[in-house]
């Protein structure tokens, strides 16, 4: 009787948790196609983490910055850790969360996200946070990030949050329950297609110009956390013509570089001398570079690695190379597939 | 605190094990820290009100009890001593202290509960007499929060120290346990309205764990979840988006919200009550049954004695018959007797009382004048309802078989849910003018093509919702029908344990996935909630 018991309670336990185990596989986002930001973070963890370069931040990172340009002219094994609308304190823990895996000679770290100092939007906080592997970094960055309406158990159980998914699932939901195509290349999302920028909105006058407090403590953080660990710290700020940056922003960045020492690199008073053209290298109308934008980048910042930082060419790493000769593969096969999807008229 | 919250089920299950865990003589104990815990978390400001209204009745109770002791040694004591008139006009004197107390301690309460509920309902009729006078002056409206489950608790109290008056129970002695009495926390928010007597002895008496109670108890908060947040949240939707835009929700989109807001009302508030009742049956504690499957009624009158019964009971109790024998009432019964013959005058005090208990029952679920008429309607349906009884039976005495077919039973069935339907409305719209214009165009607009042309889908509901509608409220409807007959967790707890586990398993996950909660969707309160 009492085997029986036993059996019975331990095989109604194994339902029970494989089903809900089962069941939060297919209705979590897969971020397959369509908004694939969602998928860029967790990316990382199947990755060898033996990089010399992270890029960290927002979109003005993920898509203006190829980690295959910095490889192919300079040896630079680089990777990117960022996410959409990536807020500054998601920014720091993700750094921590890096640094438990290795540790890069040189951070860039794209400084648009210091105009939040509060949390923004629950959407963008979960593309950032649910591909986080768990660790005390992403216990902080959710207690961090959470909107009013948030509630922690709803990320330690996502099914929580995504289980009014179940009336709009879609054949990737069943397709990438457990495995599912990476989207993006080193953490770059590469988008070929091409929108001349227009009509760039006139910028909206803000009451306050300063960065807020909170900005300001992880911006210190970040600075800390790199010297702590003797990585170079590179402040960039993207050539997104939207949304716009303010001066008033620049002086404060400009200050803050002075103060603490830092390099830092204003693209937006650079792209003649990088050779951007508006017309061409960016795919939607100026706010984020195309390929060949993000490319042109990829080889002002790879020269400015190699020359102003000890990051070095490691171009003689045959088993490195082999890696990225296949990740180059893929990246043109990506790449030859946007082509041919715009000349069939899809974009 | 939410009953839809994970803080409330993080917050039973902390109970659980602590209530089971310390001696059964401190238990009651465990509970009343859970309640006043439950309860400051609603404000702790909140904390003022219920503590004011259980030390008045505690003291009020007490001392009306000592009263009454001392009144009947005084008289066994003078027995001899004294003339029946003595003895008479010692008991007036007697009586009057104890109505004093009694009415002062009733007169508090009631005004605590009409000054935070109805304060500005006060004052926004004041401004309109004042402003129909023609006066340029206006009272400024108060911000004042309503305490969490005040109109329960008060009423709760309210029954208790009048049956301390009444002498059907005695005074508790011990303060602590009455505040037990009146915070227990799954009740405190939506009721039922408890009996002392029924209530007292349950609620003190620490019980021993029992698996299959406990069991049973959280089958039942499960069954509560599924009511609330698979039918009535999901059906809300749709009801929400007829009544907020009336103007372009007319005819039989009316009829729909019609229907919808009875199912809605129905899923929330006795799965609210199935909450209440599974907590306090898995603590061991039996709380009595508000509900009996009352849209099965055949009649308004046996659906006022199937939904909500406690308050019912408590208006007939506590309102009906003190009005209905009050010395006024006895007055209007020789008036009327002697002018309109003695039939009719011995019915129109009892239509009087009926008419103040039901205005009453109105007011008490909203500060609104929609209430008072949603109150007067039902009062005035049943006053046809027993005036026009000679006439159902002389019809009935000549279709003597009509009653036993099923299909006249449906008859009466489906005729009395249209009327709750219909009398539901003034609990719909705002005001009493936007009823009547829905009711009116429900009667006159048929613009039926609006049920297969795809404008169901406009009310925020999709095909796929409204499946899940329909399947959950089969599955009320298929519950409802099996509660006829045995229990249905008895039914299911005879059953194999696979088809028990796949049964009870598949509820869970029914709410855990169709349940309508969490970011994204605004969690609603539970309707009675604000009552």
């Amino acid at each position: 009787m009492n085997k029986k018991v036993i059996l019975r309670f331990f095989l109604s336990a194994f339902i029970v948790l494989g089903s809900l185990y089962f069941l939060q596989r297919l209705l979590v986002p897969k971020y397959a196609s369509g908004i694939v930001e969602g998928a860029m973070i967790a990316e990382y963890y199947q990755e060898e983490k033996n990089h010399d370069v992270i890029f960290i931040g927002d979109c003005e990172v993920y898509e203006n910055f190829s980690p295959q340009v910095l490889w192919d002219d300079f040896g630079i094994n680089s990777y990117i850790r960022g996410s959409a609308e990536q807020l500054i304190w998601q920014s720091y823990y993700i750094l921590e969360d890096t640094l438990r895996y290795e540790k890069p000679k040189a951070v860039v770290f794209n400084i648009q996200s210091m105009q939040f100092d509060k949390p923004q939007k629950e959407a963008y906080n979960r593309m950032t946070l649910d591909g986080m592997e768990w660790s005390w970094s992403k216990v902080k960055s959710i207690k961090a990030s959470m909107t009013d309406k948030e509630k922690y158990l709803d990320y330690v159980f996502p099914i929580l949050r995504y289980h009014s998914r179940w009336n709009e699932l879609s054949k990737d939901d069943i397709n990438y329950m457990f495995k599912k195509p990476k989207v993006s290349h080193n953490g770059y999302y590469m988008r070929v297609d091409v929108k001349p920028a227009g009509n760039i909105p006139d910028p909206k006058p803000l009451g306050d110009y300063h960065f807020g407090k909170n900005a300001y403590r992880y911006l210190d953080d970040i600075v800390e956390l790199c010297d702590a660990n003797d990585i170079q710290l590179v402040l960039v700020k993207a050539p997104s013509l939207y949304p716009f940056w303010y001066d008033e922003w620049e002086e404060q960045i400009v200050e803050y570089a002075k103060e603490k020492k830092l390099p830092y690199i204003n693209f937006l008073k650079l792209t003649e001398e990088i050779g951007i053209d508006y017309n061409t290298d960016t795919y939607d109308g100026g706010l984020h570079m195309n390929l060949s934008g993000a490319e042109k980048l990829s080889r002002y910042m790879g020269a400015y690695l190699i020359n102003e930082t000890n990051v070095s060419d490691r171009r003689g790493d045959a088993k490195l190379s082999k890696s990225w000769e296949e990740k180059r593969r893929l990246y043109e096969m990506d790449a030859q597939k946007q082509y041919e999807s715009i000349n069939e008229g899809e974009y | 605190m939410l009953f839809a919250s994970y803080g409330f089920l993080a917050f039973l299950a902390v109970l659980f094990c602590v209530y089971y865990v310390v001696p059964i003589k401190f238990r009651w104990s465990v509970l009343l820290a859970a309640s006043y815990f439950f309860y400051c978390m609603s404000g702790i400001e909140n904390l003022a009100y219920i503590l004011v209204t259980t030390i008045t009745v505690y003291f009020a109770a007490i001392f009306i009890e000592r009263g009454m002791v001392e009144q009947k040694k005084y008289l066994s004591e003078h027995k001899k001593g004294m003339t029946k008139e003595d003895k008479k006009a010692y008991k007036e004197k007697q009586r009057r202290k104890h109505i004093c107390l009694l009415a002062a301690t009733l007169l508090l309460n009631i005004g605590i509960l009409a000054a935070v509920k109805y304060g500005n309902f006060f004052i926004a009729n004041f401004n309109t007499v004042l402003k129909i006078a023609g006066s340029g002056k206006r009272l400024s409206f108060v911000d004042v929060v309503l305490p969490m489950g005040i109109s329960f608790y008060t009423l709760q109290a309210i029954g208790y120290l009048i049956d301390i008056y009444r002498e059907t129970v005695s005074a508790e002695k011990n303060i602590f346990k009455l505040a037990l009495f009146i915070s227990f926390f799954p009740q405190v928010v939506q009721g039922p309205i408890s009996r002392f007597e029924d209530l007292s002895e349950t609620l003190y008496s620490g019980h021993s764990f029992n698996a299959r109670n406990f069991c049973h108890g959280l089958q039942r908060v499960l069954w509560g979840y599924f009511k609330k947040l698979v039918i009535a949240d999901r059906v809300m939707i749709a009801v929400n988006t007829i009544i907020q835009n009336s103007d372009n929700y007319r005819g039989v989109f009316c009829l729909i919200g019609m229907l919808f807001y009875t199912i809605e009302l129905y899923a929330d508030f006795t799965g609210g009550i199935d909450i209440t009742i599974g907590v306090a049956e898995a603590l061991g504690i039996r709380i009595r049954e508000n509900f009996i499957r009352p849209y099965f009624s055949k009649s308004l009158k046996e659906y006022w004695r199937r939904w909500h019964i406690s308050m019912c009971s408590w208006f007939r109790d506590y309102v009906f018959y003190p009005v209905s024998s009050s010395r006024l009432m006895r007055k209007l019964y020789k008036y009327a007797g002697s002018h309109m013959g003695d039939k009719l005058g011995r019915r129109i005090p009892v239509y009087v009382s009926s008419f103040i208990v039901w205005a009453a029952t109105g007011i008490w679920h909203g500060a609104s004048w929609n209430f008072v008429v949603w109150g007067i309607a039902n009062w005035f349906i049943l006053m046809v309802s027993e005036e026009l009884e000679p006439v159902y039976t002389r019809f009935h005495k000549c279709f003597p078989n009509l009653k036993k077919r099923k299909a006249y039973l449906l008859f009466e069935t489906g005729r009395t849910f249209a009327l709750v339907c219909c009398l539901n409305l003034f609990d719909c719209y705002d005001n009493i003018a936007d009823t009547f214009r829905m009711l009116g165009s429900a009667l006159t607009v048929h613009n039926w093509h609006i049920i297969w042309d795809g404008s169901l889908a406009g009310l925020g509901l999709s095909v796929y919702d409204y499946a899940v509608l329909f399947v959950g409220v089969a599955l009320m409807v298929i519950v409802s029908l099996v509660q006829r007959g045995a229990g249905v967790r008895e039914r299911i707890s005879q059953m194999p344990y696979a088809v028990r586990f796949a049964l009870w398993y598949g509820l869970f996950l029914a709410v855990l996935i169709m349940g309508e909660y969490g970011i994204g969707y605004d969690a609603s309160q539970f309707i009675y909630n604000r009552f």
